[in-house]
């Protein structure tokens, strides 16, 4: 009986599973920075109410994921930055439940501002993903168990960007995709969730892109699509196959994802592109382009009908969806710096973080209104969680939660 | 119940595999010592693209179960693995430790700093034992450090070396000799720039004079050519004539007209041969990138320039060639091809990129291709590189014929 009883133990599913209040990937459950549920009001008024403050190690712009009561966080160090670190939290005390150290197999070289812990790790609701700069990919259990380890720059050398990469990973299925274009191996793959091995892999042009890859459901059928921005082109893919739909030129950013939603593609090219799917294998149809909504570094948001978008000049737009209509304006930035955190959208209110750690509370209607501020005292650069009605907000050195008790 | 065999068709076949393993494990408890030799062997298996991790996704959770007391074998484990499985290792390793530490158990310090004091294990594993005993005893570094100045572990030597450098600051205002003496130390030891250029600062300081180019074995004396053409990025896949025979007597076709070959020496403290100012590009007034013209900018965007120096070494040898480059670059040691990115405007920093090559006694000859492309931004304009020769430390390799360079500036 004790052997049947391990024998079930090694077959048993994980019992975590997604759920539907969980942050997995960047940008959240549906990749355009929505909130799965409200933030309620009491947790920030007159300034953010901190349910728990988190130390962490080394640096990392990447955004935190929440899945099955846990927080996970990537984080990197030494010289050159080639010490990689995924942390584990519980999200209701903000207690250390493990940490797991790797090293780096791939290049390491970044821009001082950057560091190699920049994309966002992203999960299934059985595994971690945690991908970093190097290439390496790394899949543990909720408990900290490894289940494999990648060196996607070991296998591809010339895979890498001496300024920092920095796409982070989505899970569909049971393939997780890597987006790694830059100027030496550029590509992307599929990596099956199970063993680490690769279902495929495609060339990408040799031009450096930091977006990355957003799922999407193929028009008319129950099964999903990956769409893979980069600078001259927008494709969508089979995520298990690779195969590709179709291609879609345009003169896309390199720095700012699209949002989807249904079979709308808001696309970053020309200000915005809006892009309608009808169809498995014809390409999209362009709805509208408005080269006034303009992004920059972080990427535009999506949520009830409206897209939002922050300028190079720190000016918060908001547009309508159906047609690029501009409905109103808000400067959150007069020359204090930029933003690279992409805001969260939670009930009606919308969080951004400004580079130089202060955060901006903004009420959406049918104006935007600014109804507080908070300087965090150091700069952020990662892109906030939202999961179970509360904010996880990162700097390198510290992760708060936001709530209300 | 259901049947093992309906069980087993009804997963796959990696599952099989974990369930074998599962099996095996079986009669082993969490914590148990257990023949941690097959279970390393499957971890070390692991390869390009995958290769291995069947193998490997069965062994590592049995791995992670073994005692604590293995702890040193398990690292040992990592010795001549490469960083693949060395991961896989150190994974297993600190499931363990979180495992027995959780159950009230202390960290094996005493065979930990054995394992530390045996430089012939891997780097990585020894470093690892480092951290270790310092999570058990803070105050360790302190009794560690100074056997470590020298150590094959560059994180470890790294340590050591900034230890020395905040005991020489300390020495400073009270004895300046036994200061200089540590600064030395740290200066000899130091093979991160950083380091390096703290130390000599320091020296400098105290009236003892430094080279960095020395210290790290820049190479500063080059022959350069150029500029050949690429434009619409053609020069990359181009052989121009230095890349076929290298007479440094010979004129050929340039982008622009004849070209030849000229001296060229860099003043730079860490030998950065910068092309714009070998082929005289003007400096804009206010200081702030180049003044150029319709008539001059073809000669340093959308170009190639060559340059070679030779190296004699005393006796045969293997080193690595370490380049930092911010353009696409190609360089050849004794005709062999060992670095090639095609690559732009990405950053530049010491050791950038690295190739393995073996020195022949004599006279050695190394060419290096770099490339400027077309972009005008203002960040996209420096065309430069610098190269030297070291070990697989780092330490620099020098050419015999090297004349003594100055010292760096105070």
């Amino acid at each position: 009986m004790k052997t049947l009883a391990l024998m079930l133990l090694a077959f048993a599913s994980p019992i975590i599973t997604l759920q539907a209040a969980d942050w997995p990937q960047f940008r959240g459950p549906s990749a355009t920075s929505v909130a799965p549920e409200a933030v309620p009001d009491t947790a920030w008024q007159e300034k953010p109410n901190v349910l728990w403050t988190a130390d962490l190690p080394g640096r990392g712009p990447s955004s935190p994921i929440v899945s099955g009561g846990r927080v996970f966080v990537t984080s990197s160090w030494g010289d050159p930055q080639d010490r990689l670190c995924v942390l584990a939290l519980d999200a209701a005390t903000g207690k250390e439940l493990w940490r797991r150290e790797f090293w780096a197999t791939g290049r390491t070289l970044i821009h001082p501002f950057a560091a190699v812990a920049a994309p966002s790790p992203a999960t299934d609701g059985k595994h971690i993903f945690a991908f970093y700069s190097s290439n390496d990919l790394i899949c543990l259990d909720f408990d900290g168990n490894l289940v494999w380890f990648r060196g996607l720059a070991y296998d591809w050398p010339k895979a890498g960007n001496d300024a920092g990469m920095g796409s982070s990973v989505v899970a569909i299925g049971d393939t997780v995709i890597v987006q790694m274009e830059n100027q030496g191996d550029s590509f992307a793959a599929g990596i099956s969730t199970d063993t680490g091995e690769t279902r495929w892999r495609a060339d990408r042009k040799r031009v450096a892109c930091w977006c990355t890859p957003v799922s999407i459901t193929v028009p008319g059928e129950n099964r999903p699509a990956v769409l893979l921005q980069s600078s001259t082109e927008l494709t969508a893919h089979d995520p298990r196959t690779g195969a590709q739909f179709w291609r879609h030129e345009a003169r896309c950013s390199t720095l700012s994802t699209l949002a989807a939603s249904g079979s709308r593609i808001f696309l970053p090219a020309a200000g915005i592109t809006a892009l309608e799917w009808s169809a498995a294998n014809e390409p999209p149809k362009v709805l509208w382009q408005s080269n006034r909504l303009n992004v920059s570094n972080c990427s535009p948001m999506f949520n009830a009908d409206r897209l939002y978008m922050i300028n190079g000049a720190g000016v918060l737009n908001c547009a309508e969806a159906a047609t690029g209509k501009s409905l109103w304006q808000l400067r959150l930035a007069a020359g204090q710096g930029s933003f690279w955190s992409t805001p969260v959208i939670a009930g009606s209110r919308m969080y951004c973080f400004r580079e130089d750690g202060t955060a901006l509370v903004v009420g959406l209607g049918d104006r935007g209104e600014l109804l507080g501020s908070h300087a965090f005292g150091e700069a952020i650069l990662a892109s906030t969680a939202a999961a179970d009605g509360a904010l996880y907000v990162r700097s390198d050195r510290h992760l708060w939660k936001i709530g209300s008790r | 119940m259901v049947p093992i065999a309906e069980l087993v068709r009804s997963v796959r076949p990696y599952r099989v595999v974990f369930l074998i393993a599962a099996l095996a494990a079986a009669s082993v408890q969490a914590g148990e010592s257990m023949d941690v030799k097959p279970l390393l062997e499957s971890l070390r298996g692991v390869g390009l693209r995958g290769q291995g991790h069947p193998a490997a996704i069965a062994a590592w959770p049995k791995l992670a179960e073994a005692s604590v007391d293995q702890l040193t074998e398990i690292l040992a484990g990592m010795d001549g693995a490469d960083i693949l499985a060395c991961n896989w290792i150190r994974a297993a390793a600190e499931t363990i430790i979180q495992r027995h530490l959780a159950g009230g158990g202390k960290l094996p310090v005493a065979s930990l700093e054995k394992f530390l004091s045996e430089t012939g294990h891997s780097p990585r594993a020894r470093r690892m034992a480092y951290e270790l005993i310092v999570r058990d005893d803070p105050s360790a570094p302190r009794r560690l450090m100074p056997g470590l100045l020298n150590d094959p572990s560059l994180e470890l030597r790294r340590d050591a070396v900034a230890m020395t450098l905040d005991d020489a600051k300390a020495l400073v205002a009270g004895n300046r000799e036994e200061a200089i003496a540590a600064y030395r130390r740290a200066w000899d030891a130091s093979r991160n720039v950083e380091q390096a250029q703290a130390a000599g600062v320091a020296l400098r300081e105290l009236g003892i004079a430094t080279s960095l180019v020395e210290h790290f074995g820049f190479l500063t004396d080059w022959k350069l050519i150029g500029p050949f053409d690429n434009r619409n990025d053609v020069g990359f896949d181009t052989a121009y004539p230095p890349e076929k025979e290298l007479n440094f007597d010979a004129k050929c076709a340039g982008k622009l007209g004849e070209v030849q070959w000229s001296d060229f020496r860099s003043s730079d403290a860490l030998g950065v041969v910068d092309l714009n100012e070998a082929y005289g590009r003007a400096k804009a007034a206010n200081g702030n990138g180049y003044a150029d013209t319709p008539e001059t900018l073809p000669r340093f965007k959308g170009t190639v320039a060559y340059a070679s120096t030779s190296f004699t070494a005393a006796e045969p040898r293997d080193v690595e060639i370490r380049l930092g480059c911010i353009n696409g670059h190609k360089v050849w040691l004794n005709g062999e091809l060992i670095i090639a990115n095609h690559v732009f405007h990405t950053g530049m920093t010491v050791d950038q990129y690295s190739g393995k090559g073996k020195l022949r006694a004599g006279k050695n000859t190394l060419l290096i291709k770099v490339l400027q492309n077309e972009q005008s931004d203002d960040w996209a304009q420096n065309w430069q590189f610098q190269l030297r020769v070291c070990d697989e430390l780092g330490t620099a390799v020098l050419p015999a014929e090297r004349s003594a360079k100055s010292p760096d500036k105070p």
